[in-house]
Order: C-alpha cells, then sequence, then structure tokens
C-alpha cells in the first residue's frame, strides 16, 4: 500500500514508535507566540530546564495582543522577549516588525514542503499550504518542542478532498473552506489530516491556500495539506534560491512529499464547487453554515477584516475592491486590521488604506485583536459581527456577542448595507 | 498518579469547546490556579450552571468531540486546579487528549452507544466514578445500581500518566 503525504514526512522524521500507533518525530520549526508561550518558558524554568534545542529553528512572535493593552499582556510579552534574548533566538518579531503568527511566518518563509512544525496555537494547520506537516499543540507538547524538538503524534490518518468544478469569481477560498466544514462537520476530521487538492486548489494562489487550511481544525483536523507545486515554489523562491538550480529542480526535490497513487486514505472525498454560492455561519459552530442569501437583511453592529485566515494582502485586496467609492452604513463600524506590516504597506502602495479610510473604516496595526475577543473591537453584548476571522463561538469575540464567519468580500459588502449581503446584491 | 476517582458531573452536549471550558480572557493569567473559578463559566446548556454544579465534582463524562476549538492548555489546567483529572467521553479533540496525557491526566475514549447508557442510567442521580487503573476498570455507581465499564489506553498514554506528563519522560528519555 502506497503512503500518503504525512505519512512520507513522518517516515522522514521518525525518532521513535513508544506505542504502536504513536510516533515521536524530529521538527524542523517550533513557533511561538505570547499567549501560549510564556507558560512554558515559565515552567521550564521552574523544572531547571530552560533549554533550547535549535534557536535557529524557533521563530516568536508578539501578535495577539499588542500593543500590550495592561500589565498583565505586558508581562506575557516581556517574558517571551527576554526568553528570545537569553537564547539568541533572532527571528523574534517585536512591537512595530510583528504581525499574526500564521501571516508572518509564511511571509518570511519559514514554512516549507516536507517540513514537521509544532505551535501552541490550534491554527498551526495553515502551514500545511505549503505542503508541511503543521499541527497545534498544548502548552506541554510546546515546551518539550522547545527543549527537545520533538513531538508526540498518533500515526496520521488522512482525509482526501478533491475539489472539483467551476465555482463563479464571487465564490472565495472562505467559501469554500465554510462549505468543506459544514459538509464534514466540526468533529468530521478529528484525529485526522486533509488533503486538500484537485483543480481548484491548484488554480489557487498560496494566499487562498493558507485560508482553506487555516480553518482545517475547525472540522478537527490535526492538518491541512496542499500539494508543493509551481505556485509553492514561486512564493517560497526568494528564500530558496540559494538551495535550488532551477525552480523546476526545487519542484522535483519537493514531490517527494507527494503520496503514492495507491496511498491508503481513510475517505477519499469529490466535492464540485460549480454551483457553490458564498456562505457565512449562522449559529455558534463553524459548520452552522448557510448561503449568505439565506441570511441577507440580518442587521449588524460590527464588521471585522483581519486575522490569520483573511488578513492578507488579496483578502483586503477583495474587500477595497467592494469599498471603492462607497461608505460604510451608519449603524455600523468596520475594523480592518492588515495582518502583517508587510501587508499593510502593499495595501498602502496600493491605495487600499485610503479606500478604507474614505469608506469610514478603523484600521488597526496587525494583531489578532478581537478575533480573539481581548482587544482592538471587542463586542458588547447583544452585539453581531460579521468577521472575516475563523471561530464563531458563543462569547469569543466578547461576553453575549454574536460572529458570523464570511469572506472578505462578504464582509465588506455587509459593512455597506449595514445588513448582511453579499457583494453582487450592493 | 493523579486522583481519577469521585463525583460524576454529566454533560449532554456534543462539542464542548476550549472558549467554553476557560474563556479567551483568563489567558493572560500566568498561574494555574487563577483558572479555578472559572471552569466552564461560559458553558450555555439548559440545566448547567457552573457555580453550583462543579461542587465536589471530579470526573466528567459527556458526548462526542469534547475539548474542540482553541489549543490552550488552560483547558486541562481549569480542570486539574478543580481535581478534576478524567473526562470519560465517545472522541475527543486531538489537542485537547493530548494534553490531558501530556498533564498526566486522563482524556478516556468508551464507544457512544454506552454513553449513552450511562447518560440514561445515571445522569439524573448523583453518580460516582471508581478508577481502577491496574484492571482497566470504571465502577459506576449512583443509588445502589452499578455499571463495570473496561477501557484502554495505550502504553505510552499509561507512561505518560505515571511519569507524571511528558516533559520529565521526554528529557530522560529522548
Ligand atoms: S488571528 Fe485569531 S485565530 Fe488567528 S492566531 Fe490570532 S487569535 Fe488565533
Amino acid at each position: 500500500m502506497g503512503k500518503t503525504t504525512a505519512q512520507k514526512i513522518f517516515d522522514a522524521h521518525r525518532l521513535d514508535e513508544p506505542s504502536k500507533g504513536i510516533e515521536v518525530i524530529k521538527l524542523d520549526a517550533v513557533f511561538c507566540h505570547e499567549i501560549t508561550t510564556p507558560t512554558a518558558i515559565v515552567d521550564l524554568v521552574e523544572r531547571g530546564k530552560d533549554r533550547v534545542f535549535d534557536p535557529t529553528k524557533i521563530k516568536a512572535v508578539i501578535d495577539h495582543v499588542t500593543p500590550a493593552k495592561d500589565s498583565l499582556t505586558a508581562e506575557q510579552g516581556k517574558v517571551l522577549r527576554d526568553w528570545a534574548n537569553r537564547h539568541g533566538i533572532k527571528d523574534f518579531f517585536d512591537i512595530g516588525r510583528n504581525g499574526v503568527c500564521h501571516a508572518i511566518f509564511p511571509e518570511k518563509g519559514f514554512a516549507r514542503p516536507g517540513y514537521t512544525i509544532i505551535m501552541g496555537d490550534s491554527h498551526t494547520c495553515t502551514h500545511g499550504a505549503f505542503g508541511a506537516f503543521a499541527a497545534g499543540v498544548g502548552t506541554t507538547d510546546l515546551e518539550v518542542g522547545i527543549l527537545k524538538g520533538i513531538c508526540s503524534f498518533k500515526s496520521p490518518k488522512t482525509i482526501r478532498i478533491r475539489l472539483t468544478g467551476n465555482p463563479g469569481k464571487e465564490v472565495t477560498p472562505k467559501d469554500i473552506i465554510l462549505h468543506i466544514i459544514g459538509n464534514l462537520g466540526v468533529n468530521g476530521a478529528t484525529d485526522h489530516v486533509i488533503e486538500f487538492t484537485g483543480p481548484v486548489i491548484g488554480a489557487m494562489s498560496m494566499e487562498g491556500r493558507m485560508t482553506v487550511c487555516n480553518m482545517a481544525i475547525e472540522a478537527g483536523a490535526t492538518c491541512g495539506i496542499c500539494y508543493p507545486d509551481m505556485t509553492t515554489v514561486n512564493y517560497l523562491w526568494p528564500f530558496i534560491k540559494d538551495e535550488f538550480d532551477s525552480k523546476e529542480k526545487a519542484l522535483e526535490s519537493y514531490s517527494e512529499f507527494l503520496p503514492d497513487t495507491d496511498a491508503a486514505y481513510a475517505r477519499d472525498l469529490e466535492m464540485d464547487l460549480s454551483s457553490l454560492t458564498p456562505l457565512i455561519t449562522y449559529g455558534y459552530k463553524p459548520d452552522h453554515v448557510k448561503t449568505v442569501r439565506e441570511m441577507t437583511g440580518e442587521k449588524v453592529n460590527q464588521v471585522y477584516i483581519g486575522s490569520c485566515t483573511n488578513g492578507r494582502i488579496e483578502d483586503l485586496r477583495a474587500a477595497a475592491a467592494v469599498l471603492k467609492g462607497r461608505k460604510i452604513a451608519d449603524s455600523v463600524r468596520v475594523i480592518v486590521s492588515p495582518a502583517t506590516p508587510d501587508v499593510y504597506k502593499q495595501a498602502l502602495a496600493e491605495g487600499l488604506i485610503e479606500i478604507f479610510m474614505n469608506a469610514g473604516c478603523c484600521l488597526t496595526n496587525p494583531t489578532c485583536g478581537a478575533c480573539l475577543g481581548m482587544s482592538n473591537g471587542v463586542l458588547a453584548a447583544g452585539e453581531v459581527c460579521v468577521s472575516t476571522t475563523n471561530r464563531n463561538f458563543n462569547g469569543r469575540m466578547g461576553k453575549g456577542g454574536m460572529v458570523h464567519l464570511a469572506s472578505p468580500a462578504t464582509a465588506a459588502a455587509t459593512a455597506v448595507k449595514g445588513e448582511i449581503t453579499t457583494a453582487d446584491q450592493l | 498518579m493523579k486522583n481519577f476517582s469521585g463525583k460524576a458531573l454529566f454533560l449532554d452536549r456534543s462539542d464542548i469547546n476550549t472558549d467554553e471550558i476557560i474563556p479567551a480572557k483568563y489567558l493572560t493569567e500566568i498561574t494555574k490556579k487563577a483558572m479555578g473559578p472559572h471552569l466552564l463559566e461560559d458553558l450555555k446548556m439548559d440545566g448547567f450552571d457552573p457555580a453550583t454544579d462543579l461542587k465536589d465534582i471530579k470526573v466528567i463524562i459527556t458526548r462526542e468531540n469534547f475539548g474542540c476549538g482553541s489549543s490552550r492548555e488552560h483547558a486541562p489546567w481549569a480542570l486539574e486546579v478543580n481535581d478534576i483529572n478524567l473526562v470519560i467521553a465517545p472522541n475527543f479533540a486531538r489537542i485537547f487528549r493530548q494534553n490531558m496525557y501530556n498533564c498526566g491526566m486522563m482524556a478516556v475514549e468508551i464507544d457512544a452507544d454506552t454513553i449513552d447508557q450511562l447518560f440514561k442510567k445515571f445522569s439524573a442521580k448523583s453518580a460516582d466514578v471508581k478508577t481502577d487503573f491496574d484492571a482497566r476498570k470504571f465502577i459506576i455507581s449512583a443509588d445502589g445500581e452499578e455499571t463495570v465499564l473496561d477501557f484502554s489506553i495505550s502504553g505510552f498514554d499509561e507512561s505518560l500518566v505515571k511519569a507524571g506528563g511528558w516533559v520529565e519522560f521526554a528529557d530522560t528519555n529522548y
């Protein structure tokens, strides 16, 4: 029987198999942010194990609450900063150079095909867009990752989803992943890796693939994976050009991790997206999905455009295309948070920031901010927000608030109307 | 080894996420103890009041996909500081399950039909779970009724429970 991508990556990184079906693998990168890493650092210090396995393989950023909003968050930033300094972790992105982890780390070329990556953050599955095995973990796994450069996982089982058909141009990667989650359910891929493939993925940019893989965890998946192709190589080329003689050579090398034609899948699905229309969530779980048309007319108080799901340049372009020459409704406030400084600069250069400001949006620095209800746009009880983020859990953006997840285009159109709508209904 | 026996709480809902177990606003706390009073604070469920229903609870019995969502290990910690070290469900979100064993706690999978029977038989009563770790048995009882359930965990998970967690185990063995 052939092997899946995840099985091939595990084969190349296996250190031990302590029980049948459980593997300890070596890590190529450990990513860190200031919410989950400080507890790991404090615990390592208390245990007398304040060491790191390899400072060049650890990447750290302050992103969740930045700049600090109070003494507690200032302390979290300080613990991370001091630790990065004392261990010589060069790739540490402090305030001013920081962005949302799952946007800035790929932008710096830290995610590569065939890599194994962990982070104390469930949306680490985003980096599978590069053909890596990337998984969110808790604090203890993070501690051991930092200390030893290893992590334990169950031997990976994989669901393959082939995305086919010709979705209309109003259908974005966000709509596609909402459709997939709606189909699988929030428990549908638990303990599985999802390989996203087919012509729809082939035609998608890296930004779009990251949006899709980002929400794999919302179906319970350990990781979402897209196969490396020329799109991947082109994106990574500035970082890998010294490693390979040509892009073709790079692609050839990365092909090592493509699944075998007779690979064993736990489930093998095909989804034809030809009749898909823009989607939005209606309840408190990411699989509570309806078409935007079914929700049309519902009043909203806030629109949020940003996050590791949809805060990249293509997302801002899509939102700006809708907002250009328009004003947001008087009854809403709109918060736009470019996910990284480079995204922000690019948006400035392209005139997108001006479009947002002329429309009446509030621009924030790159941060997670309101996505997890910690700063920069927390909802009051009873308020409704259409958001380009990835979680609509009860209380996620503020106690008693309601979050509807949608694409940047839908979010921008909703901002103009003050009620839920698709861009083509404007 | 931690304590895995005592009074059980039945939570009759699937997909209880870690935001419901411990809301994000407490993630700025650096100590585990600070999580204590906020366990399940945002869980909205008919007939459940975290302020009163968690008293003396040592074991949680619940439905599918417990612990989904955010990777925060604060969720097991919030349980741990309340002396709840065992959750029994048909299945768990991967990260939550791993976090439990990494802390030397247990997330044990029992098939959905059996869980359903437990709900029918015991959820309306004040039930007790006695865990016989070596025999791999749970003895669940209330009002003179008793159900004995076999469970299994992997040898690796057993080592983590016995070592008190993954950090010590990994640093010693790898
Ligand atoms: S943007 Fe939201 S989902 Fe993404 S890492 Fe930040 S808090 Fe998590």
